[in-house]
């Protein structure tokens, strides 16, 4: 691994013992010492280090991987997956915002079992360094960012293309402009207006999917979840504070509200695990691209070519049947009404 | 990497969110200090006299103002929240429903009842912020998703009144995907051409004001209700300063665009009758 590596506090041990290894194949290559065995021994426990920490994730873990500040981005996603992205600006009211973005582009399809065929991608975005995380707003929207989602939603369905959405974010932004541009006007309408576009949406929660920031690009056919993708009604630090009175839960909160792909996939909150490389989606940008590439392909696969109000009424009951509760008789029912 | 910045320790601001009639014969204004006799408050709607100032109201009590008489009909009063995620922060979450189905004498947040408003059958879904904080979870969405179907199934009118601080924690994600689901039975309202009167109470903030509540037809607040996406308190520590007087108020949405009026509680049942009279004509 390389020195520049952000290191999660839970990886530490195995990184110690990697570059104990690259260690001693150096002085083995330099013929100093004959530690063939040792190297071998070592190289065995360093991947049944690797097998036992990723293997057994706790949620607040992942929700670490979720937030790794090397982890593929949206944009990044877009440019491993489609030719010719077009970025479109703005939200034809107030302006642009930049921690959403989007466009249309080729789908690479042909590489992913599908076709390869124009769409209109968009997802949050976040920044890599301090000048463009502020840039970025921490990939968290002001209202014209849904806005502008929901423009380039309609010019898709007018088109006719599907339209594909990447979330990661840790929130719609919580600011005074946010509230006086009305948030949660600019969430709602999306919600109702993806719920009722003409044509396929396939979201894929690609790394935080926190609240009503996350869903207002995350009403469609298919939801596409990576493995450490975290997706939840809020964040777990957000929770703590409230339900614990305290900003040191976080850990509990993330496991009390069962925010990963595994959990969620048992629910029907999502249809699909997409798989990441052994460590997270940041140890192997490629692999990561190609298993998202062939989920939206298989995705596209059975969306195209379905008839529209099939499309919509599909749609409504997937969202439907998402909830549990009991029906209880009068006589099991505390409550009388 | 973390974006949320700890400025103190602990909540030390005072909760916005606590709106009901306090214990006792006397009642005190909250805005003047002014004291009454608790039976002018509780006659007069739970509104202050003089001030003007609105406590909170309970859903049944807004179906007794705004249906004709008694002639409403109960909907979906035997469902029951399971505490699916098995959720446990200081308190399990099946022991906060067993409390506050005590406290209330209701199974859930909201309550949903379909009878006539002015002679006009009507779908009505009111919350109850007494009900953990008015909060949606599965069954919140689910019965509100209900009152859509049964309007628009039937040809009515939709109303909801809202008083909650947004989606269910303790449900996780399936809290957020009931934002989904109630917006998503509003289009289906919207293909009927049936009208949509979205009531928006002290408080409606979070998941909910950010689904069904923003997606009425007509919008009309309370007088001085808060109503916004993100909590007073979070926006505090985001900008690190205190927020200009009257910020997400009734009357702040009024002026930026977010709600058609601001009517008093005495006055909504006619203005309520008015409208409908206007958009029913031809069902009359």
């Amino acid at each position: 691994m390389a020195d520049d590596t952000y290191l999660l506090d839970f990886e530490k041990p195995l990184y110690e013992l990697e570059q104990k290894l690259d260690e001693m194949r150096t002085l083995n290559q330099d013929h100093a010492e004959d530690l063939s065995a040792e190297i071998e021994a070592l190289e065995e426990r360093v991947e049944q280090l690797r097998v036992s920490i990723y293997r057994n994730l706790t949620r607040w873990q992942r929700v670490q991987i979720a937030r790794h500040p090397q982890r593929p981005y949206t944009l990044d996603h877009i440019e491993a997956l489609t030719e010719n992205f077009v970025e479109l600006h703005g939200d034809r009211r107030f302006g642009d915002d930049r921690a959403i973005v989007g466009g249309f582009a080729q789908f690479q399809g042909a590489q992913y079992g599908h076709r390869d065929r124009t769409v209109m991608i968009m997802g949050h975005q976040k920044g890599r360094d301090t000048k463009e995380r502020k840039f970025r707003r921490f990939g968290m929207p002001n209202p014209e960012g849904y806005r502008k989602a929901e423009r380039l939603m309609k010019m898709a369905a007018k088109f006719n293309k599907p339209v594909v959405t990447l979330l990661d974010t840790p929130g719609a932004y919580p600011g005074m402009e946010a509230e006086e541009r009305g948030q949660a006007e600019a969430i709602a309408r999306n919600l109702f207006e993806m719920a009722r576009l003409p044509v396929p949406i396939i979201v894929v929660v690609i790394g935080e999917g926190a609240s009503g920031g996350a869903l207002g690009l995350g009403v469609g056919d298919r939801v596409l979840m990576l493995e450490n993708a975290w997706y939840s009604v809020i964040a777990p630090e957000s929770c703590s504070q409230i339900l614990w009175r305290s900003w040191d839960y976080k850990e509990d909160a993330a496991r009390a509200l069962k925010l990963t792909a595994t959990d969620l996939v048992d629910v029907n909150v999502i249809d699909e695990i997409v798989p990441e490389p052994v460590g997270g989606a940041h140890r192997d940008p490629k692999a990561t691209f190609n298993a998202v590439g062939n989920a939206i392909g298989a995705a596209l696969n059975t969306l195209s070519d379905r008839p529209t109000d099939t499309l919509l009424d599909d749609r409504l009951a997937r969202f439907d049947r998402i909830g549990a509760y009991d029906q209880r008789t009068a006589a099991e029912s505390p409550v009388g009404s | 990497m973390a974006w949320f910045h700890r400025k103190k320790a602990g909540i030390l601001t005072k909760r916005d969110d606590q709106n009901e009639v306090p214990e006792g014969q006397w009642v005190k204004c909250p805005k003047t200090d002014e004291i009454v006799n608790r039976r002018e408050v509780e006659d007069n709607l739970l509104v202050f006299p003089g001030s003007g100032y609105h406590f909170g109201m309970s859903s049944h009590r807004y179906f007794d103002l705004l249906f004709d008489d008694d002639s409403f009909t109960f909907h979906d009063t035997d469902l029951y929240s399971t505490d699916v995620l098995d959720f446990e922060d200081r308190k399990p979450y099946s022991q906060r429903l067993e409390d506050a189905q005590k406290k209330t004498s209701q199974n859930e947040a909201v309550q949903s009842a379909t009878g006539p408003v002015g002679g006009h059958m009507t779908s009505i879904a009111a919350m109850d912020f007494s009900f953990i904080g008015g909060s949606m979870g599965s069954v919140v969405g689910e019965i509100i998703a209900r009152a859509i179907k049964r309007a628009y199934t039937n040809g009515y009118p939709l109303i909801t009144i809202t008083q909650s601080g947004g989606a269910r924690m303790m449900e996780g994600a399936l809290s957020l995907m009931q934002m989904a689901k109630t917006s998503a039975h509003l289009t289906r309202l919207e293909d009927a051409g049936l009208p949509f009167i979205s009531i928006l109470t002290h408080p409606t903030t979070g998941g909910v004001t950010a689904s069904f509540a923003m997606l009425g037809d007509i919008h009309i607040a309370e007088p001085e209700a808060l109503i916004g996406f993100a909590g007073p308190r979070v926006i505090r520590e985001t900008i690190g300063s205190d927020l200009p007087e009257g910020f997400q108020r009734s009357e702040f949405l009024l002026e930026h665009g977010f709600v058609d009026m601001v009517v008093d509680r005495r006055q909504l049942q006619r203005r309520i009758i008015t409208l409908l009279d206007l958009l029913m004509e031809d069902n009359a």
